[in-house]
């Protein structure tokens, strides 16, 4: 990869990077270094600035202020040579609908002056499992399928960087195993991909995460470190009538966050402390069994969302 | 309260509609611009009457009485004397390049011949290709002349002998001697065709793909705005070259319409106006934000093109800043070239001016619409 090497060492690299709209910072003050070949997680609520950022990245939009280089290129001067090396797959279908699948690959893979297209498209229709629908129009594929096939036209050239805005919204457990299998396995390869999502089962996926919130980035750390960032501490209960302890719980001090998993509240708090002198006259009522977890990525992603909110009112 | 038809459902359905027609500001602007435009037309610039035809005059011969007939010519307001020329060829020239639309020749001996009461002749040649321009001049012609040789006449020793009319006027209809429209319309029809659905198709080339969202795809990619408007504006060519070759044909056959001049300079001429009107459409394609705006402003575009271009109405009636706009449109330039090579026999060296016209408007129009090409999404 001359690509990874030209770059020195990250794939990309922004710092303070600004857009508005109307007089609204929708991107305020964003840096972030995304070292090559790591698969890169954006998350966060929505409208916080995760799509305004990655068109940002790639030329797509013109930033107010900051600078940056995406695989060495900088990001205000020389988006043509960006566009020739990411593979960009947008949040909405994107692709021609009036096409036929084989079509737009083929489409993308001349746009991108891939050598040999007929080859490339033919390989990617079987890599991602389209030689099937090869011949069906675009516009007719299922929700699940379209995805496939825009992941399949993003990465057609043979990227070295991969933008994924949200590529496995609404789509069916199976179907985003399968695709996850694909971004696991480009990684491997040496590709570096930035990725963002809703899912925590994708989030653990990733090398890398970054927490946004109004534009404003609030962690960014190796995935295995993010619970810990926040500094929560976390007890599990299980037994009757959740529902009627989660009200007795709820608003004691000490308490940050109750929040149902299933068939188990999980109880959270900044201060370990509090929170074991909080829940104490509930531990041994006998009808609950209560247990002292580690924090999860998802105990961490709803305690963030919900200071951001409150940041806003 | 699901009654079978509730105003207040419409109240709410037309509130909905003036909201989004508010926020469409070019489909407003269009909605009062081009009913303003259609008054401006036809009230001001279109005249069906048109007066102060440029007029060549080829003096054999002068004196009193020619300079009181061309004197009597620009008093008519038919004619306006823009021009000397010396000898046949440079009056044909004239003509073909539609600089004049008529040739005034005062033969050797004019005067002489009038004082003798011989009867000379004067001759007026005249551009007969678009009959509605001509006629009016070419019917008082022979009038204006007579009253503007009386005066010299009276008094005179041979004042009774005088011939009547004393001067013979000649009248030779060039073209089209048969004033025939169709002659003249169908070669006309032709730029108007051409106009119409080649601004139309590429107009919305860019906005479609910004309505079905597939420009963010397109614009990740590092096609070069160059590129995209080659691409999206070369398969237009041969559908402009296939509804030329029908046109013709069709001219031919049914309107029996000539062909009478060089094919090469024809050929050029269309393929330079095709190129122009796509690069117009792709312009326009950069400027609508959707299809509706973009086929506006090729309507918005296409109006002018009809009646200010000398297809409709004579472009030499035009009122001065009329003629102005009309010499920026393509399609001013390309009907003169047609009408001089399908009906005048013109070739090449005859329509060296409309043909650089033609190509100055595709420089400008290509660059702005490369510069218009937005790159980012913003
Ligand atoms: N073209 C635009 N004009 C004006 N505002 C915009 C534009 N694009 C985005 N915004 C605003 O910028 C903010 C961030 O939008 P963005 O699409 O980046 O969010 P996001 O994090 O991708 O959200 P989601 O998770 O819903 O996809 C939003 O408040 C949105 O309204
Ligand atoms: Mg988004």
């Amino acid at each position: 990869m001359n690509g990874a090497a030209a770059s020195a060492g990250a794939a990309i690299e922004v710092e303070g990077l600004t857009k508005r709209f109307g007089g609204r910072a929708v991107v305020d003050d964003f840096s972030i270094r995304v070292p090559p070949g790591t698969i890169f997680g954006f998350l966060g609520p929505n409208g916080s600035g995760k799509t305004t950022t990655i068109r940002l990245i790639c030329g797509l939009l013109r930033a107010d202020g900051g600078r940056g280089t995406c695989l060495g290129h900088d990001i205000m001067t020389e988006s043509a040579r960006i566009k020739a090396r990411i593979g960009y797959m947008t949040q909405a279908f994107s692709l021609y609908a009036d096409l036929t699948v084989r079509e737009n690959l083929d489409f993308m893979a001349r746009l991108h002056r891939v050598p040999r297209p007929r080859e490339a498209v033919e390989r990617a229709l079987a890599l991602h499992d389209l030689k099937g629908r090869a011949n069906q129009l675009a516009g007719e594929l299922s929700g699940g399928w379209k995805q496939h096939l825009a992941l399949a036209a993003a990465a057609i050239h043979e990227p070295d960087l991969l933008l994924l805005d949200e590529p496995t919204a609404g789509i069916d457990p199976k179907t985003r195993r399968d695709f996850w299998d694909h971004i696991r396995e480009l990684a491997d390869n040496g590709v570096t991909v930035l990725v963002s999502t809703h899912y925590m089962d994708e989030a653990v996926q990733c090398d890398r995460i970054a927490f946004i919130a109004w534009g404003k980035k609030l962690i960014d750390a190796p995935t295995g470190e993010v619970a810990a960032r926040v500094g929560l501490t976390t007890w599990r209960v299980e037994g009757d009538d959740l529902h009627a302890l989660q009200r007795d719980l709820s608003g004691r001090p000490g308490i940050d966050q109750i929040a149902r998993f299933g068939d188990s509240l999980r109880v959270s708090g900044r201060d370990a402390g509090a929170l074991a002198a909080a829940i104490a006259p509930l531990r041994d009522d006998g009808r609950h069994r209560w247990r002292q977890v580690e924090t999860g990525l998802e105990d961490a992603f709803i305690f963030l969302m919900a200071g951001v909110e409150d940041n806003f009112r | 309260m699901n009654g079978p038809f509730s105003l207040a459902r419409v109240a709410a359905i037309l509130r909905k509609e003036f909201t989004q027609m508010r926020r469409d500001r070019l489909t407003f602007a269009m909605m009062i611009g081009i009913p303003m435009m259609q008054l401006m037309l036809f009230g001001y610039a279109i005249n069906t009457d048109p007066r102060h035809l440029p007029t060549a005059v080829e003096l054999r011969d002068d004196g009193p009485a020619t300079r009181a007939i061309l004197y009597a010519l620009e008093n008519s307001d038919f004619f306006a004397v823009t021009d000397q020329v010396t000898h046949g060829g440079e009056a044909r020239d004239a003509i073909v390049r539609a600089e004049a639309q008529f040739v005034v020749t005062v033969p050797e001996n004019f005067e002489r011949d009038l004082m003798r009461g011989t009867r000379p002749q004067l001759l007026l040649d005249a551009d007969a290709t678009d009959p509605v321009a001509s006629s009016a001049a070419t019917g008082a012609f022979a009038q204006i002349v007579a009253s503007a040789v009386a005066p010299l006449l009276e008094g005179t020793a041979l004042e009774g002998d005088l011939p009547d009319p004393a001067v013979e006027t000649v009248i030779h209809r060039r073209y089209n001697p048969a004033g025939r429209t169709a002659v003249n319309v169908v070669p006309g029809l032709l730029g108007i065709i051409l106009t119409m659905t080649m601004t139309l198709m590429t107009s919305i080339a860019l906005t479609r793909e910004i309505e079905r969202g597939t420009l963010e795809t397109l614009l990740a990619t590092p096609a070069r705005p160059a590129e995209v408007m080659a691409g999206k504006i070369a398969p237009f060519v041969m559908v402009g070259l296939v509804q030329t070759a029908l046109m013709l044909g069709l001219a031919h056959l049914l309107f029996r319409v000539p062909f009478t001049g060089g094919s090469l300079a024809f050929g050029l001429s269309v393929g330079l106006f095709i190129l122009v009107n796509l690069s117009i459409g792709f312009l326009f394609s950069t400027l609508a934000r959707n299809q509706m705006q973009a086929m506006q402003l090729t309507f918005f575009f296409f109006l002018p093109s009809v009646l200010l271009s000398g297809f409709v109405f004579p472009f030499a009636g035009m009122p001065a800043w009329a003629q102005v706009i009309g010499q920026g449109l393509p399609n001013t330039h390309f009907i003169r070239i047609v009408r001089a090579v399908m009906l005048k026999a013109a070739d090449l060296p005859d329509i060296v001016q409309p043909l650089l016209s033609l190509a100055a408007i595709l420089v400008v129009v290509a660059t702005l619409a490369v510069l218009r090409y937005r790159r980012t999404l913003d």
